[in-house]
């Protein structure tokens, strides 16, 4: 048989093709990530270790076991509930963690800092520990805010099951205790919460709460008369819980906060099944918006119309969806706006939703592009996410958690999933229909991400070359000065698993700045307030905007107090703070390596 | 996926029962994707980006013209190449951020209708061959269709209209007894998995049964001649396909890549095979002309 040289050559050519296709996978798989090196503090400025037995911290999670007839998909629906949240809760000027269980009788933890740097666990103590009791449900996070601005951080626990709002008598009584004020304050409801966000919707000055509803929150997941709980689309389900916003009325004579729900009336509710939130100002008006992860649909973003009420933004998020499981909010490129970092689910052959990254254009031109591309869009069954400058470089960082179930390394669910996750909704609606998932594991050991920012044009995995190695089911994960070093350390809730506490070790000739902001006409944590840093360092000018966190990344909160890392020989031209009542407050050359304490000006 | 059905212009006529103008099937088969596009990304994004459509379309289209003017000495007819366009821009779902798979998928996929020829006939349909080389050879970059659309009006809309082409194409014979068979060992593969059987079938309800049942596996350029033979290519399909999904009960991983797509795979296996029995059996239509 005679073969042409055209076909010869085109033969060739498919043989090419199927070359070039392994090539191309192949190529960028190993294009990402950085190995291990022993130097990394010479190479990447940083270095991160696990120090958490050592200074005190010794805690496991323990998850949830739900009604028995989820038996055989419990590990799947009970694979939440690892949280941390920071806070100063004695005002000594030492950061504390807090962080939840979620098994019946099994406590939650408060490590207090010591003046040794140290933390020892006063959470039974101070009457935050013993929150998961059978008839009151699990906890499945916190975040802290001044809810009564009084001068001390009070507690909010949000459960499946009956949320819990603890006032901090720090002030005036001098002693670590909280007393439990839910009813008194008006939240004492049944909800099924994955996240919640302290907020000044409407720049009161008293901090409001937005709270999340994942599973509807007519089902007591201990006592379920059916097992038609699940979302019936996995890309666009509307038949999660609903979501409260929580007005804060001020204090009553007894100095107990008072809240109001006012979902309604602000239009700030979703029954998409929502797993974290964040709010900040995104549009530049001046009023914080909540930006939503749902988790089986499209995220939002609720636009505060000037105090009045919030609307759907129209800014393209419907078409996207996806997994969304944690939202992170950072000035990835040092243009002076808060851009959004939405955590998704990415597995080899079965699924790549991809992170989102998106750039926020919504002042100009009402837009939000996911520009998410290389190692920042895949990072396995993404969770927690925080955006920090890990290394000082002046450009922030993002620390990503992941891995859901990780149980027999051998055995697998992702194709069994895969049978009823391509099915009609009201096929995986009911838990019955999905196949026992016994003790395979679901996107297990998976190892942390630490995306470096390459000066804003891109992001580049260290995580195993700076110390973060480990495989846990990571949820949650809050960055804190946690020893006043003037580094950004790293504190990982991981789902049954230990609590991760990483020092991190910077390259001292690098330079940093902090702020510790107070607010006096508004809220006293400075919750929504921003502080926008001018500097030059080595030739350049540099500009970056932080706001203060009231809740972020997936059931965590970070240090209330900004952290700016500001590369070497750094010399700040000046911050501009805006407060959330609209003041606007400009420090000229604050000095580098040290906490600024910044107090709001009276007028 | 494969195109869907006609990557061959006029391969089957339509003969309505009514009286109605005649429309070639690759016409009303185009026409419905291109339908399922437009509602999927009006509806759920299911295209993700018109570049990706772009990249898929324009590298069919133009693989097909510059192939076959090189190899055949003539422009061919693209509509074949829109669809195959079309099947790619569907199915694929890579990894975030790349765009290749959408135009490496729809390059391999023409590529190999000139390649993997057997007397005149290629043997796999285009897309099939596509997907099932990039599962194997990019699993890190690829994956196929994940998209469910729920219990909106959606799924019905494209089930009643893929209904009504298969049954006027006169190959609702094929989409018939391969969903049965399907059912049945899915029923019987139940007793060996432990799970529920409604799981087993599960999978039967979803977007991507539906393209394949319409589509992928009535392909009239890629399926033998024969009703019954048919029928057996089909009964075949659902066999291997049978045996990959229970593939994990084995304790052997080293097929596991199969599970990513076992009724690609499955066709990719056996549609070829069947065509090349035929296709043996018959003279060779190049030398007779």
């Amino acid at each position: 048989m005679r073969v042409s040289l055209p076909q010869t050559a085109v033969t060739l050519m498919f043989v090419g093709l199927l070359g070039s296709a392994r090539w191309l996978d192949a190529h960028r798989v190993t294009d990402r990530v950085a190995p291990a090196a022993s130097d990394s503090l010479a190479r990447f400025g940083f270095r991160l270790t696990d120090v958490a037995k050592e200074v005190g911290v010794d805690f496991v999670h323990h998850a949830p076991i739900l009604d028995s007839k989820l038996e055989n998909i419990q590990a799947y629906i009970g694979a939440l509930g690892a949280s941390v949240s920071v806070a100063d809760v004695n005002g000594d000027g030492r950061p504390d963690l807090y962080v939840t269980n979620s098994a019946f009788d099994h406590p939650n933890a408060l490590f207090v800092q010591q003046s040794d740097g140290h933390f020892e666990d006063e959470a039974a103590r101070a009457g935050v520990a013993d929150l998961n009791r059978e008839g009151s449900g699990v906890s499945m996070g916190s975040v802290w805010a001044d809810v009564d601005n009084d001068g001390d951080e009070d507690l909010f626990v949000y459960k499946w099951g009956r949320a819990q709002l603890f006032r901090n008598e720090n002030v005036p009584t001098g002693e670590l205790r909280f007393a439990d004020v839910t009813e008194g304050a008006g939240l004492e409801r049944w909800m099924n919460a994955a996240s919640a966000v302290w907020l000044d919707y409407d720049r009161d000055g008293r901090i409001d709460l937005y709270v999340t509803g994942y599973f509807p929150e007519r089902f007591d997941l201990w006592n379920l008369t059916t097992t038609r709980i699940m979302h019936d689309s996995f890309e666009f389900a509307t038949n999660g819980g609903h979501n409260v916003l929580w007005r804060n009325l001020g204090s009553d004579a007894d100095g107990v906060p008072r809240f109001e729900d006012v979902t309604a009336a602000m239009g700030a509710d979703s029954t998409r099944w929502t797993m974290a939130v964040a709010a900040a100002d995104l549009d530049g008006d001046g009023w914080p918006d909540l930006y939503l992860a749902n988790d089986y649909g499209p995220e939002e973003l609720l636009r505060n119309v000037a105090g009045r009420r919030f609307e759907l933004a129209p800014v393209g998020l419907g078409e996207d969806s996806k997994s969304g499981m944690a939202v992170a909010l950072g000035d990835t490129r040092n243009r002076g706006r808060l851009d959004v970092f939405v955590t998704n689910i990415s597995k080899m052959g079965f699924l790549y939703q991809g992170n989102n990254l998106r750039l926020n254009q919504v002042a100009d031109d009402g837009d939000l592009p996911n520009v998410a591309d290389g190692p920042i869009a895949d990072c396995g069954w993404a969770w927690g996410a925080q955006f920090g400058d890990l290394d000082h470089d002046g450009w922030l960082d993002l620390y990503v958690v992941n891995g859901f179930i990780s149980a027999n390394r051998h055995r697998d669910y992702w194709y069994d999933m895969s049978l009823v996750a391509g099915a009609a909704g009201n096929v995986f609606q009911d838990t019955r229909n999905w196949a026992p998932i016994g003790d395979k594991s679901l996107s297990g050991y998976e190892r942390s991400r630490l995306l470096r920012n390459r000066g804003g044009e891109g992001f580049f995995d260290v995580a195993a070359a700076v110390g973060a190695d480990d495989l846990y089911d990571g949820r949650a994960v809050a960055l804190v000065d946690l020893w006043n070093s003037g580094a950004l350390d790293v504190v990982v809730a991981n789902q049954k698993g230990p609590l991760l506490v990483y020092r991190n070790e910077v390259d001292p000739a690098r330079d940093w700045v902090e702020f510790a902001l107070r607010g006096t006409r508004s809220n006293r944590s400075a919750i929504g307030a921003e502080v926008t840093l001018e500097w030059a360092t080595a030739g350049q000018r540099l500009r970056q905007r932080q706001v203060v966190d009231g809740g972020s990344g997936f059931s965590s909160q970070n240090d209330r107090r900004l952290h700016f890392g500001l590369g070497v020989g750094a010399a700040i031209e000046r911050a501009v703070v805006r407060w959330p009542s609209g003041l606007e407050q400009v420090l000229e050359a604050p000095r580098v390596r040290r906490l600024h304490a910044v107090q709001e000006p009276s007028s | 996926m494969t195109t869907l059905a006609s990557e061959a212009p006029a391969a089957v006529a339509i003969r309505p029962r009514w009286r109605v103008p005649t429309v070639p099937a690759p016409y009303v088969f185009s026409s419905l994707i291109t339908l399922i596009l437009v509602v999927g990304q009006r509806e759920s994004g299911i295209v993700g980006g018109y570049d990706r459509m772009a990249a898929a379309l324009g590298t069919a289209i133009v693989a097909e013209l510059v192939l076959g003017r090189v190899l055949r000495g003539r422009f061919p007819n693209v509509l074949s190449a829109y669809i195959t366009g079309n099947s790619v821009t569907i199915l694929t779902k890579p990894a975030a951020g790349i765009l290749w798979p959408y135009w490496l998928g729809a390059l391999i996929a023409i590529t190999s209708k000139y390649v993997l020829v057997f007397r005149g006939r290629h043997l796999w349909n285009p897309t099939n061959f596509s997907f099932a080389a990039l599962l194997l050879l990019a699993p890190s970059s690829m994956s196929l269709l994940s998209h469910q659309w729920g219990n909106d009006v959606v799924s019905w809309f494209v089930l009643a209209i893929g209904l009504m082409v298969v049954w006027r194409a006169k190959l609702f014979h094929i989409s018939g007894t391969y969903a049965v068979a399907f059912t049945l060992l899915g029923v019987l593969r139940a007793h060996f998995t432990g799970r529920d059987p409604l799981t087993e079938i599960a999978p039967l309800t979803g977007p991507m049964y539906m393209l394949l049942l319409f589509f992928m596996l009535t392909d009239p350029r890629t399926v033998v001649s024969t009703r019954r033979g048919r029928v057996v290519v089909v009964l075949a399909i659902a066999l291997v396909e049978f045996g990959i999904r229970l593939l994990p009960e084995t304790g052997f991983h080293g097929l596991d890549v199969l599970l990513t797509g076992p009724p690609i795979f499955a066709l990719a296996i056996v549609g070829p095979i069947a065509l090349w029995l035929e296709l043996r059996k018959t003279p060779d239509v190049r030398r007779a002309a």
